[in-house]
């Protein structure tokens, strides 16, 4: 297994914060093996994110691209780390131009990273439409024509169309009712597997973990609590604070 | 004395809340809730069901006469025998609170942040009981003590922002409580919490329902949250019920397509939770 993305002694303190938003974690993600970030508020995962995004720089420790201590000033590590690493955000209201077109909206990742253009980026962004189960007309449409489950159909195909290998997705189904959270699990799973991406996930929900990831690590408190396969982590917790996070989550009765 | 005392004996036969052919229209036209019909008998736990958009929260809103300016209610809400669609606010006053008390999704909403927390728990307890001076401060931290939480003479003293989110919903279900109505109107009470918060908050809202025997309306979209509090629910979609039936019969044979859906979707998610 080759790791693609690492923490390693990862913390970040904010300015004028007096404790670390994240202390001391380390954890790896490998191609392939998909990885949830479980925890309540205040548990780093947003900040775990950020620093595997590329957009914050940890005050203490490494974060790891293909092996290597990501430099944020380094241009051409920087580019390579931006094809391969794409994000989707929480909100498909708020994280898509309402002024752009749909076409315009999912190209942006092929024009801002030089990878294609004109004819060839229409067709990349035709079948990332098609990918996430659009209709074709969709691309001369307009966000607000569309529905929160559809909307974020339309941030997963941005952040598919330059081929990444790992998608980094914010509690991708945390604004969406719950038949359609299951239809993007569907989704996100499915492309998992047929264009071989690796799905990292933050998130407060452990069974949108348990359905999508391999492994999973549990912060609290900016710490890691327990890390491992999900069927050792959410299977048999061995952390009581993993327990009582698996016991508070409501249940249906057989 | 019980602070329940009201003018004549309640009859216990008689529903706590009659709500026929209710609907919500916006000021443009829109109709947002469709003839809605339920009951909701003294001490019995409902759950409203529903997804965004299926009216279940302006239907609570409505009961109690909450309906945003711009929204307007027909129909007949008979909370306590008063009708509440057309009433004026002054007629409405005494039954918020008193026979019926609603919490909300976010308790920020409910909280005024410049009023220290004692003063807002204390201004129902003013307001409906007449409680004054000493017996009103020892009415507050008791109410607080109530809700579980930690040091109330300190949380008194404080403001919403002071405290955890958590706690801030522990506050509002102290004020909500205080005059100790009848009815609680729930709605989505623990939607922006924690899990380890909301599993705490649930069996808060559980135990008081139960010592007090109150009826229970209880709003959410959680259908994993709906079986522990409720034992009956209404399924709403698009402002109309859908289905109406025991929990029980929810689950295990619901009889529209939509409600089958939401359960095999629910079941789905709980599913993924057998990890071995």
């Amino acid at each position: 297994m080759t790791a693609i993305l690492e923490l390693r002694e990862a913390g970040l303190t904010y300015r004028r914060a007096s404790t670390p938003a994240l202390d001391d974690v380390s954890f790896v993600i490998e191609q392939g093996r998909g990885l949830g970030i479980v925890g309540e508020s205040g548990a780093g995962k947003t900040t775990a994110l950020s620093l595997l995004l590329g957009l914050a720089r940890p005050t203490s420790g490494t974060v790891l691209f293909d092996g290597v201590p990501l430099d944020l000033r380094d241009r051409e590590q920087l580019r390579a780390f931006r094809r391969s690493v794409q994000p989707v955000f929480q909100d498909p209201y708020s994280s898509l131009d309402p002024r752009q077109s749909v076409g315009r909206i999912v190209a942006e990742p092929l024009a801002s990273l030089g990878i294609a253009r004109g004819a060839q980026a229409a067709e990349r962004v035709r079948r990332a439409l098609e990918a996430v189960a659009l209709p074709a007309d969709a691309a001369r449409r307009y966000p607000h024509e569309f529905s929160g489950g559809q909307r974020q159909r339309i941030a997963i195909a941005r952040a598919i169309v330059s081929r990444p290998r790992v998608l980094l997705a914010d509690e991708p189904v945390s604004a969406l009712d719950v038949t359609t959270r299951i239809q993007i699990i569907e989704l996100l799973g499915e492309l998992a597997r047929s264009e071989g991406m690796t799905v990292v996930m933050v998130s407060h929900d452990l069974s949108v973990v348990a359905s999508l990831c391999a492994d999973t690590v549990v912060l609290r408190g900016g710490r890691l609590v327990e890390a491992g396969p999900t069927s050792e982590v959410l299977g048999s917790p061995r952390d009581p604070y993993t327990r009582r996070l698996l016991a508070s989550v409501p249940r249906l009765p057989a | 004395m019980s602070p329940r005392d009201r003018a004549g004996a309640p009859d216990a036969t008689a529903p706590l809340l009659e709500v026929e052919g209710l609907s919500v229209t916006s000021r443009d036209g829109v109709t947002l809730v469709d003839d809605v019909s339920f009951r909701l008998a003294p001490g019995e736990r409902l759950s409203l069901i529903g997804e965004s958009g299926s009216g279940k929260s302006l239907t609570s809103f409505a009961l109690t006469g909450l309906l945003a300016d711009g929204l307007s209610a027909s129909g007949s809400i008979r909370l306590d025998g008063v009708q509440v669609v057309g009433a004026r606010e002054r007629e409405l006053v005494p039954l918020r609170g008193r026979v019926a008390s609603t919490v909300f999704q976010e308790p920020l909403t409910a909280l005024d942040p410049l009023m220290r927390l004692g003063r807002q728990v204390a201004e129902p307890l003013r307001r409906h009981l007449g409680l004054r001076g000493d017996a009103l401060r020892r009415a507050v931290l008791d109410a607080l003590s109530e809700v579980g939480l930690p040091e109330p003479e300190r949380i008194a003293r404080a403001y919403s922002w002071e405290i955890s989110g958590g706690q801030r919903q522990r506050v509002a279900i102290a004020a909500a409580l205080a005059c100790r109505p009848r009815l609680l109107i729930a709605d989505e009470p623990t939607t922006a919490l924690d899990v380890t918060v909301q599993a705490e908050v649930l069996a808060l809202i559980e135990r008081l329902v139960d010592e007090r025997e109150m009826a229970l309306l209880f709003v959410s979209h959680d259908l994993a949250v709906v079986s522990r509090m409720a034992q009956r629910a209404l399924v709403l979609r698009g402002g109309r019920v859908v289905e109406e039936a025991g929990i029980d019969r929810i689950l295990t044979s619901p009889q529209s397509a939509y409600t089958a859906e939401l359960v095999r979707s629910a079941r789905e998610l709980d599913a993924a939770l057998e990890v071995r």
